[in-house]
């Protein structure tokens, strides 16, 4: 089968790989039908993930039909259109059964501090993705759903992760009636995350970036207030001058590691990786929250250290909420938001590549190119 | 109370007093205004079940511990984790120096840094040498396709940064140089090494 094979920071190409086969009773092969390309795929293709070897393919964001089964799968069958959590879990160990099933026990030896991600690095439990033709899915009767036939490709290719992950982090922003909520980023799990604000009752949602046709497009897809950083000195006080002084009651930061907008900062974090990321978004979501508020936090970030202004936080008494979504918890109340028509995740999408063309889509997102925000990687084979 | 010193509170920038700021927009604006508006006002109406119980009824899990995926190779593994976990990936087992290296980082916690930095270690002795072991194959590494750098013609590379005050601008110019940098510099110490190598060797 073809695959996209990472080479080193940076490098990435499509080699010829044999296809995945049944490892354990709860198994499945999925032949791929759409895999997509997330900013979190970013930090594996920049090297600043830990143990992310030679050879492994990435992607957390896929689709495809069921191609085999192992024996103990009751839930599955071949044929089936399915979609598949970005999280590996076992749906029983003690964390699973709390529904955290972001930190699952059961299926990531090399660390305990996160769960299993499809290709996401040994440090999240060396499974390959699903930017390839076909992938193993462990626990197929946990994490896998059936497509519901009313769902477009694409629609549930998103809520595979980005979707999910920006509903996510407004749910965890504990948005009460009336709220302004500020949402640091543009990029897909930010645009979900303002657009998702909404629905919780925000009463003012502001989106904040440096890069003018996102901000356009959450204009337009999620009826948001923006800001263009590059145009303030200080964003910070901006925020706060745009908030009648307060600050915002929930700030949403949906950057993570790559954050940009201080010199220092992003080349100490996201270039030279001495540090777990570059905390700029994070930083200013701390300091443009009202005393009290709460920080909700979906970017993604390294293990290591980052340089982040805890000492602010603790002194406004802010609330810091945070996890990998446990996406299949958020799957029934989306899917009933994108029935009733609130919801249009694939209006995001600007690309749409084939898999020899990936090496082309990672150096294209990752640079901001083309007004790219989602791009969506198509099997031949599909 | 001395008049002189009282002040409407409408004067006053709103966390001096403690009224919340005016509402911009009423309900009906926003419901009209925002397909799906206040549909998850409610916080019972977001997902948030099953916590803090066991409920494989919604998980589909149908064991109380999995079965064991078998163990082709010595899998390593956090020394925070009590057991090989039952499930786990299999590809691209440790091999080699960058092996040695990770395999050592897996003796230290998550909580050391050590563990961290030798895993990123581990990775870039990892990429060198698929790097050079590549130059001794028919498909060698190719950093222009490798790269994705040809999509700075095909999309718009130079229209996209300059017709923009994007941030990061401001630090285009060494981008180049700190990922192109080390191989550079590799490439130098290689040839010089190899000069000298060959000096040694003509005398």
């Amino acid at each position: 089968m073809k695959a996209m094979v990472y080479r080193g920071p940076y490098k990435i190409r499509v080699e010829e790989k044999d296809i995945p086969r049944i490892e354990h009773p709860n198994d499945a092969i999925i032949r791929v039908t759409k895999a997509a390309i997330c900013g979190s795929d970013l930090h594996l293709y920049h090297g600043l993930m830990p143990d992310t070897r030679v050879g492994m393919t990435f992607g957390h964001e896929f689709i495809g039909v069921v191609h085999e089964v192992g024996p103990s799968v009751e839930n599955l069958a071949v044929g089936d259109r399915v979609m598949v959590p970005f999280n590996i879990y076992c749906g029983s160990c003690y964390f699973c059964a709390r529904g955290l099933y972001s930190n699952c026990h059961n299926v990531n030896p090399n660390a305990t501090a996160v769960g299993g991600i499809y290709g996401y690095s040994h440090t999240c439990g060396g499974y390959d993705g699903g930017q390839a033709e076909y992938v193993r899915v462990p626990f197929a009767d946990v994490g896998p759903s059936v497509i519901p036939d009313w769902l477009d490709d694409e629609d549930a290719l998103l809520m595979t992760d980005a979707l999910a992950t920006g509903y996510f982090g407004a749910q965890l922003g504990d948005i009460r009636h009336g709220d302004t909520v500020v949402v640091l980023g543009a990029g897909p799990v930010g645009l979900y995350a303002a657009k998702s604000a909404w629905l919780m009752g925000a009463g003012r949602v502001i989106v904040i970036d440096h890069l003018e046709y996102r901000l356009a497009k959450a204009r337009e897809f999620a009826h948001a207030e923006t800001i263009d950083f590059a145009e303030h000195d200080d964003i910070v006080v901006t925020m706060k001058r745009t908030t009648d002084n307060l600050g915002a009651d929930v700030v949403i930061d949906a950057v993570g590691a790559e954050a940009d907008g201080n010199f220092t900062q992003h080349l100490t974090g996201a270039k030279l990786k001495l540090q777990g990321g570059s905390p700029i978004a994070l930083n200013w979501a701390i300091d443009g929250v009202r005393k009290g508020g709460t920080v909700s936090v979906m970017g993604a970030y390294g293990p290591i250290f980052s340089a982040v202004k805890f000492g602010d936080a603790m002194n406004k008494g802010l609330t810091l909420r945070m996890n990998q979504c446990p996406v299949k918890r958020q799957w029934p109340r989306l899917l009933e938001h994108i029935r009733n028509g609130y919801l249009k995740p694939s209006d995001i999408v600007t690309h749409r590549l084939p898999l020899e063309a990936i090496g082309e889509g990672y150096h294209m997102f990752s640079a901001k190119l083309d007004g790219c925000i989602k791009t969506i990687i198509t099997m031949d084979a599909a | 109370m001395n008049e002189n010193t009282s002040t409407s509170t409408t004067e006053l920038d709103r966390p001096y007093v403690a009224d919340k700021p005016a509402v911009r927009e009423t309900d009906d604006e926003l419901r009209a205004r925002i397909p799906g508006w206040g549909a998850d006002l409610d916080p019972a109406d977001r997902p948030a079940v099953p916590r803090e119980r066991y409920a494989p009824e919604v998980t589909g899990a149908h064991w109380e511990f999995p079965d064991r995926q078998p163990e082709p190779y010595p899998r390593e593994r956090s020394i925070e984790h009590g057991m090989l976990t039952p499930v786990f990936g299999t590809v691209a087992p440790l091999h080699g120096v960058s092996g040695a290296i990770r395999r050592y980082a897996y003796r230290y916690s998550e909580g050391r840094a050590a563990h961290w930095l030798l895993l990123i270690a581990g990775d870039r002795v990892d990429s060198f040498g698929a790097h050079v072991k590549s130059l001794a194959t028919l498909h060698p590494d190719n950093p222009v396709t490798e790269t994705g750098v040809l999509s700075e013609v095909r999309r718009h590379g130079w229209s996209s940064r300059v017709r923009s005050r994007r941030v990061d601008r401001s630090h285009t110019w060494i981008d180049p140089i700190l990922v192109a940098g080390p191989w550079v510099a590799t490439g130098v110490v290689a040839v010089m090494l190899a000069r000298k190598a060959v000096a040694l060797a003509r005398r």
